[in-house]
């Protein structure tokens, strides 16, 4: 085994070279392969029935007249289930989600809960039957309304703790020469990747073997390994093209029946989620209520800040969304407190989604931070400036680089900031106001122990081996591109292989961890590698293979503020008579260490600002008091932002390798969208004259808010 | 005797006749991708609100998802599968690729049969929403990316390649059109 060395990789070109994506022709000529899309002999189809209750007991599943039906195999349910083991702790820190442990007994949380899968001979079959299957269920009461003063809120330490506190609240308030108390709220949003979690499961010579859309095959084989009580070694997850994750694709009901009905079957079982089914198995973005107290001297300086964060859980399964953790990062005050809280309802399970914590706080605490500038008579840039922290302000550690500065001047620069008239509701163009915004994003740099493997063939090519995910990240071309310069060869003489959990553990694509940490491991192998091969010597016909694994490089880092950060910038125009609110442009700038592959990397940061558009003023999913589910759950109901929604959107950069890591990498998954959306709402406030603090800014808000009523 | 619930069909897919039994409730969609291995295709949402599986019907952009395979017999239809010309890709495909228009590439196909579709249906001087003079007479309008977002915003992109995409097609418009006005000349 070896370990990674720090220190930066000599350049010798590939790294910060835009190179096209390495399966784009395979992807383009719809060559490329997704989960659902693996021909196998035998292939049996399950078709999930869901809860059309959103609490209460299964009573019975008519079985009977369904297994009748044609080509129909089994149903199965949680009267003849094979039994789960979920009393364990998964590799990301946290127990199953019991949404994912389906069929185990007779309790229904939420509305959609799964209650069983049909399997037959074609899908046709398959879904005729589960949707002609009877379940009748004793029904209860539900309670699914997320208030910001629900008395049973109360803090919980997730990937952090609930909550921080230093110095005295309400007497820095007090004293304080401007004040800005105001709450936030931010609905249910959903991940939405284009292509739905799909799972082919199939036992073949003693082992289990997944075809699936995950983001992280070491995470779903050692999940599934517990759940059945298998062997590590019997169970192989592969996960070759992911059409999109953004956090949902995880452990979920699909992977979990397909290997149920594969096992009770014994023949391959493909179960694919449909559209509607996702918006209650696959997770969301629980709804926020955030208030917002900042306390300023006259000079802007905060001597006050108390960010606290409401979201929602299910009652079956604990998920905080951080949002007041970016309040940890970004501004310090003599007085400091933060909170998340969580409220449990009768409700699916939230979970990570694009920016967990940071999209939704950011919102709150740049918007505050916009409110607390209008009421000092300070330029937004200059507060924030103001308000540079030295070191962590709840930690106290050092930030490991921390480029905002020259993000908001390379930013300003670049937007045409200066001479800003700072007067709300002051330019018109025909029937649009106009108006400008600003904030700040940050998101935490992190890397995860991963193993890879390097190998120098006989032919002189070279193959890199690691259980990474694609999500459409570009990770495979980006570590084709570092394992060429860690190898000292051209990128066509290297040859990535990824989505294997047979390759070895490694990390998830999650938290814009995934590129680095898989790019420090193949680093540290195609090191070993060129350090062990003689110049001019020749290799065997079966290659030298080398093999890493950073745990010992990552658990030696010192503890510090690791974060990537960025200056948003918006121009929005704001219809008043008709409350239509166009982005007409965006500009990013960001420090996110060393930027791999520049052509990826600006499709990874605009597509996260063009997220904080579609927050801004689109996405929401709005839950019926009466029946505890969604409205149109679909992409008709939920409208992610389409061609006609996004403008020119421009992302660039400022240098800021991080020098502790191999490759100087930060990660840029996430960073895009923080900050996104506070930046419209601030620009719909300059154009307006209206502070709009719940989100989508929807056209009947604008309305109404322009009318005078409250929101 | 009971009545039939499958049909034969003659799909005639990328200039290639398949002649298959088909049940009568299985989409266009599910034909290319269950029964003849046209995985090129995508179902995203099996609704007809999302554009992944956009395919070219006698020339026209439909959703497959929307259109039974009963419906298609005798049809000319031309997947992703059936646009590069052996190794050469299309030139909405090249564009796409060359400019990074794609991240997850799930919608991908159908965002480059719609953009096909687009190109042409330009050409043929059809306008849009956005088209400010929709009097025949006034002929095609410029193909702003004003008009590309109206024309593309069927093909819903997730990873939020919209920018790129936009650039792709321009570009791809732009070489089609001076590789007519070559020929015409």
């Amino acid at each position: 085994m070896t370990t990674a060395t720090t220190g930066v990789t000599p350049i010798t070109g590939a790294v910060g070279t835009a190179h096209t994506r390495v399966e784009g022709r395979a992807k383009v000529t719809g060559a490329a392969r997704y989960a659902g899309e693996i021909p196998f002999a035998e292939l049996a189809h399950g078709w999930l029935a869901l809860s059309t209750v959103s609490r209460g007991r299964i009573l019975s599943v008519e079985t009977g007249p369904v297994l009748a039906m044609p080509g129909v195999l089994t149903v199965l349910h949680h009267g003849n289930a094979p039994r789960l083991d979920t009393d364990y702790i998964g590799m990301l820190g946290v127990p199953p989600d019991p949404t994912a442990a389906v069929f185990q007994n007779d309790r229904v949380p939420h509305a959609g809960w799964p209650v069983a899968l049909v399997v037959a001979e074609t899908p046709e079959q398959a879904r005729e039957a589960a949707e002609a299957l009877v379940v009748t269920y004793e029904r209860e009461p539900h309670d699914i309304e997320l208030t910001a003063g629900r008395p049973d809120a109360h803090p919980v330490d997730g990937h952090m703790p609930g909550m921080t506190e230093k110095g005295d609240i309400e007497a820095e308030l007090a004293a304080s020469a401007h004040v800005v108390d105001e709450e936030y709220t931010t609905p249910e949003e959903h991940h939405a990747m284009m292509e739905p979690h799909a799972a082919t499961a199939l036992w073949d010579g003693g082992r289990l073997e997944v075809v699936d859309s995950n983001q992280g095959t070491t995470w779903v084989a050692d999940e599934l390994t517990r759940m059945f009580s298998l062997d590590p070694s019997a169970v192989r997850v592969r996960s070759e093209h992911i059409g999109g994750g953004f956090g949902s694709k995880g452990v979920r009901a699909h992977q979990v029946s397909a290997v149920m009905a594969a096992t009770v079957l014994q023949r391959p079982v493909r179960v694919v989620l449909t559209r509607r089914q996702m918006f209650s198995l696959t997770g969301y973005r629980s709804p926020t209520a955030q208030r917002v107290r900042l306390g300023a001297g006259t000079d802007g300086r905060l001597r006050a800040l108390d960010h606290r964060s409401v979201n929602q859980t299910s009652t079956v399964w604990e998920f905080v969304e951080p949002s007041a953790g970016v309040a940890r990062v970004m501004y310090d005050a003599d007085a400091h407190r933060t909170s998340n809280e969580v409220v449990r309802l009768d409700v699916p399970s939230p979970t990570w989604m694009r920016g967990p914590g940071e999209a939704p706080g950011s919102f709150a605490l740049e918007a505050a931070l916009d409110e607390l500038a209008e009421r000092c008579g300070i330029d937004p840039i200059e507060l924030r400036l103001r308000n540079e922290p030295e070191r962590g302000p709840v930690s106290g550690l050092p930030f490991a680089g921390r480029n905002l500065a020259a993000c908001f001047r390379e930013g300003a620069r670049r937007f045409g900031w200066a001479g800003r008239d700072p007067r709300p509701g002051t330019r018109r163009e025909g029937r649009w106001l106009l108006g400008t915004g600003t904030a700040a994003a940050s998101f935490p740099a992190g890397a995860l122990p991963s193993t890879a493997s390097v190998t120098a063939e006989a032919d002189g090519t070279h193959t890199v081996r690691i259980a990474a995910a694609d999500i459409g990240t570009g990770a495979r071309t980006a570590l084709t591109l570092v394992a060429a310069d860690a190898l000292g060869v051209a990128t066509d003489r290297v040859r990535v292989r990824i989505g294997d959990s047979d390759f070895g553990p490694a990390g998830i694509a999650g938290g814009s961890m995934g590129t680095r940490s898989w790019a420090w491991a193949i680093t540290a192998a195609a090191r070993e590698l060129r350090d062990r091969l003689v110049p001019g010597g020749t290799i065997p016909p079966e290659g030298v293979t080398v093999r890493s694994d950073t745990t010992a490089a990552l658990g030696a880092l010192a503890q510090k503020e690791r974060h990537s950060f960025g200056a948003q910038f918006a121009e929005v125009a704001v219809d008043v008579t008709t409350g239509e609110v166009r982005v007409r442009r965006m500009l990013g700038i960001f420090a996110a260490g060393r930027i791999v592959n520049p052509l990826t990397a600006r499709g990874q940061l605009v597509g996260g600002m063009t997220w904080g558009i579609s927050m801004a003023l689109h996405e929401e999913a709005v839950r019926d008091r009466a029946s505890g589910g969604l409205y149109g759950p679909d992409l008709a109901g939920y409208h992610v932002a389409g061609h006609a929604d996004v403008p020119e959107i421009e992302a660039d950069w400022v240098d800021d390798p991080d020098p502790e890591d191999p490759v100087g990498i930060k990660g840029i998954g996430e960073v895009g969208i923080v900050g996104a959306a506070a930046a419209v709402a601030n620009a719909v406030w300059h154009a307006t004259g209206v502070r709009h603090r719940n989100l989508p800014i929807r056209p009947d808000r604008v309305l109404r808010a322009q009318g005078g009523a409250r929101v | 005797m009971a009545p039939s619930t499958s049909s034969s069909v003659t799909l005639n897919i990328n200039g290639e006749k398949h002649t298959l039994s088909v049940d009568h409730r299985t989409t266009l969609l599910d034909a290319l991708r269950e029964r003849l291995d046209l995985t090129g295709t995508k179902k995203g949402c099996d609704h007809g609100q999302c554009g992944a599986c956009t395919v070219l019907v006698d020339g026209r952009r439909t959703v497959s998802c929307l259109q039974l395979a009963v419906a298609s017999d005798e049809r000319e239809i031309t997947t992703v599968e059936g646009l590069a010309d052996g190794d050469r890709l299309h030139p909405v495909q090249q564009a796409f690729l060359d400019l990074d228009g794609f991240q997850c590439g799930y919608c991908t196909p159908g965002q480059i049969c719609s953009a096909i579709a687009v190109i042409e249906e330009h050409a043929a001087g059809w306008p849009s929403a956005v088209t400010e003079d929709v009097r025949p007479e006034a002929g095609p309008p410029p193909l702003t990316p004003e008009e590309i977002r109206e024309r593309m915003s069927g093909n819903l992109c997730r990873c939020s390649a919209y920018v790129q995409i936009v650039q792709a097609v321009a570009r791809a418009a732009d070489e089609n059109r001076t590789e007519t006005e070559e020929t015409a000349a």
